[in-house]
């Protein structure tokens, strides 16, 4: 019971720490706001602790099956509260506490002297609870409950410099895209309900998440098989719809480039490390549903590989620096929906580990460079590297890890990605595997380039002047003055509060790899080979196990890798190396389309909600609302007021009238009674 | 005399009420008529009370004279009702200059 309270305790410190400081530190003002920072930094702490805990004694074989509570009964189906640790849980735990704890020391530095400090950490312990929450859940409505939780406090930080109308429209189209897939997520949901007698004539509760599993799965192998067929794709598409919205995959992904106008550290731990892989935990967390169906295996599969590369393409021609992040964040994100597809979930899981902690410190290295530049566009940054080496080195480590290049974290799980892929063992038609290993292959190449390109562009070279100067051109131009520059330039290193935690994600970005040790010594630092992969499969039924180190993949993905930067040294650095014009704009036409996000922003904006909603769609209801609807209101109001002149003709003010016509139904009584009798 | 003849009586002198009533365009005229009206209905009562009560309620005397005392209210109620219908004549006679009922319409519809 100690224990089950200890677990209750990770979410509920950042609940109470959001109750704090919403309703005690906030109302006190601005003198007290500092220790908003450290409640929330202290609540976070304490769960990080108490996830390594539990992840150390789950791993070491102690078993949390803990009843979960009732919240609501529907008849068959009943809302339940509760709590699910397996392997996927632990490892979330730990990284949702970990890079949120980081970027919540690095916050008390980035957001020092904003007006609204206190609110900023309310919001962060409202997500980071939410997450919390959402990674515990044992009830699929629980689920939702923290899954738009998380949503909403996305949305809510995204928006958090709201007097900047492209944070505010930001945040709001972040809110509706996302929405849009959930409505997939709800309809599953929905479907579960209604399938609920069912589930109960096998004694399952159709919203218990393990019951799930067992519903999806084939008589043959020891499950129900009460979900099969076209009615299991269908539910895996629309689980897949929620993921797709959270996880920015493609057509949905418009929304993660816009977010970055958050704070960075928001978009450090929500727009990299942890809400948007959310998508990616849902698909995991209904994985034994999806690897019944092999099309929406194909589905995941498929999306998930064009995302990666089309996201990549669309990084190479992104000038500011946190768009390049958050279009390598989609593409990333890409690989792990489909190694999923592939069927590798402990893979997909991997680099879902790894990608956390080298992609929370490349969004903070960006911010330290926004510190110092004043702005976030590369095209005014330049030769950093001698006055902010600490945040050049760890910048380049997270970039290295990202390209994947051996030996640090992004390799480990990148490769194994790659490999089972490659190895084609999922229940993908093998066609379709290395269709998509050669895809995830190309994105390799594109993440490599565009790696080398942001890291050129902002520490190499010659400062070429920072915010002042993008601020002086914009007016010189005559364009309006870019929100979120400023003219404050100082060229130095950020603050050791911010150094400290970018260096302990960085030490995570070499090291996390390792977890996995998938060479095959059989130890490595008293980690068992292939530890942390073969952690997760221990929580699946059919324990995929990962396969062994192949070394041939190993040194085509390091290859191409290096290629990658190799072309990239070519275009900006040597021979000819970059001044001020973008040497990719030569490209014509297809830079431009690259530039544009291959003018999908016009098209969902422009052409679906300008043109097919308002003028189509809102024009015909809107005359079904003119027309039809006010039609009838105003028909019952034609119609009373006709009658009542009708009857007003009988009102015509002739004294002598009334009294007639009552004479003569008198009269017409008496007839009647004399004649009937 | 029978009760019948009281009654026919009493309706013709209803019916001539009734007609003056609806047919006379004089306010005052149809006043005077309404008051007939309210007469035959006198009579009719009066009658019914002599002839009919007393072998309906033989056992309770002081019931006999319902029908009589109701005569007396009404010509009492007649009277107040005549004393505000003249004073509205004289309302309508002040603003219209005529006492023609068909000129007072003015406030149908």
């Amino acid at each position: 019971m100690l224990t089950e309270i200890l677990v209750w305790a990770i979410f509920l410190l950042p609940v109470a720490s959001f109750l704090l400081i919403g309703l005690v530190i906030r109302p006190l003002g601005p003198a007290f706001a500092k220790s908003a920072g450290y409640v929330t930094i202290l609540a976070l702490g304490i769960g990080f602790i108490l996830s390594v805990w539990l992840l150390r004694s789950h791993a070491h074989g102690a078993v949390y099956d803990f009843a979960p509570y009732l919240w609501l009964n529907l008849g068959p189906a009943a809302i339940e509260f509760g709590l699910l640790l397996d392997p996927l849980t632990n490892v979330m735990l730990v990284v949702v506490t970990g890079v949120s704890l980081m970027v919540q020391i690095y916050s008390m530095g980035y957001m020092d002297g904003d007006e609204s400090f206190a609110r900023y950490f309310a919001y962060m312990s409202l997500f980071s609870a939410s997450m919390i929450g959402l990674v515990l859940a044992v009830n699929i409505v629980q689920m939702y409950v923290f899954w738009e939780l998380v949503g909403l406090s996305s949305y809510l930080l995204i928006g958090f410099w709201h007097d900047r109308p492209a944070a505010a429209a930001a945040a709001k189209k972040a809110f509706i895209i996302t929405r849009i897939g959930d409505v997939g997520f709800l309809l599953a949901i929905i479907y579960l309900f209604f399938q609920a007698d069912t589930f109960a004539a096998h004694g399952l509760n159709a919203l218990h998440i393990p019951h799930i599993w067992e519903a999806a799965a084939p008589v043959a192998a020891g499950g129900a098989g009460i979900v099969a067929g076209g009615a299991l794709l269908w539910l895996c598409l629309g689980l897949f719809a929620g993921a797709a919205g959270k996880s920015g995959q493609f057509p949905l992904h418009t929304w993660l480039p816009d977010a970055m106008e958050g704070p960075t550290p928001v978009s450090a731990l929500i727009h990299a490390a942890t809400m948007v892989a959310a998508g990616v935990f849902l698909v995991g967390r209904f994985f034994p549903v999806f690897a019944e169906s092999e099309t929406a295996m194909m589905v995941v599969a498929l999306i998930g590989a064009f995302t990666a590369v089309f996201a990549a393409t669309m990084g190479l021609a992104a000038n500011d620096i946190k768009r390049v992040m958050a279009y390598s964040t989609v593409s990333q994100l890409g690989y792990m929906m489909a190694a999923l597809g592939v069927g590798a979930y402990n893979a997909a899981l991997f680099h879902l580990f790894t990608h956390a902690f080298f992609k929370a410190l490349l969004f903070l290295g960006a911010g330290s460079v926004n510190h110092a530049a004043g702005t976030f566009n590369m095209m005014y940054m330049g030769g950093l590297r001698k006055a902010m080496p600490g945040t050049y080195i760890l910048t380049v480590i997270g970039a290295l890890s990202l390209v994947g290049i051996f030996p640090l974290a992004g390799f480990w799980s990148k490769d194994e990605i790659l490999l089972e892929s490659w190895l084609a063992h999922g229940p993908v038609p093998a066609s379709i595997s290395v269709l998509v290993f050669a895809m995830l292959l190309v994105g390799v190449l594109l993440t490599a380039f565009y790696s080398y390109r942001m890291v050129h562009l902002t520490f190499h070279g010659e400062f070429r002047g920072g915010g002042e100067r993008e601020l002086h051109d914009t007016e010189a131009s005559g364009q309006p003055a870019p929100t979120g520059v400023s003219h404050h330039v100082h060229l130095g290193e950020s603050p050791l509060v911010m150094l400290i935690p970018m260096g302990l994600l960085g030490v995570s970005a070499v090291i996390a790899g390792w977890l996995a040790n998938p060479i095959g010594v059989s130890s490595f630092l008293g980690i068992p080979s292939h530890w942390l992969t073969d952690y997760f499969a221990s929580g699946l039924h059919d324990g995929h196990h990962a396969p062994p180190f192949n070394i041939a993949i190993a040194v085509i993905s390091n290859a191409v890798a290096v290629a990658g930067i190799g072309l990239a040294v070519l275009t900006y650095a040597w021979p000819r190396p970059f001044t001020t014009s973008e040497p990719l704009s030569k490209g014509g036409p297809l830079h431009t389309l690259l530039a544009q996000r291959y003018y999908m922003d016009d098209l969902y904006e422009g052409v679906i909600v300008g043109r097919v909603f308002y003028r189509a769609v809102a024009a015909i209801t809107d005359w079904i609302d003119r027309n039809i609807v006010d039609g009838m209101v105003g028909m019952v109001g034609w119609i009373s007021r006709n009658i009542g002149s009708l009857l007003a003709l009988a009102q015509n003010g002739q004294v002598q009238t009334y009294p007639l016509i009552a004479a003569a139904g008198g009269l017409l009584i008496i007839v009647l009674y004399l004649a009937l009798g | 005399m029978s009760l019948e003849s009281l009654l026919i009586v009493a309706a013709i002198i209803f019916c001539i009420g009734l007609y003056g009533a609806l047919a006379r365009r004089n306010f005052i005229a149809v006043l005077m008529s309404v008051e007939l009206m309210f007469n035959g209905v006198n009579l009719t009562l009066v009658a019914l009370g002599r002839y009919v009560a007393p072998y309906a309620v033989q056992e309770q005397l002081s019931a006999v004279f319902t029908g009589q005392v109701f005569a007396v209210f009404i010509i009492t109620v007649a009277a107040a009702e005549i004393a505000l219908g003249l004073g509205i004549v004289f309302a309508v006679f002040r603003s219209n200059e005529s006492v023609d009922l068909t000129d007072a319409a003015t406030l149908r519809h």
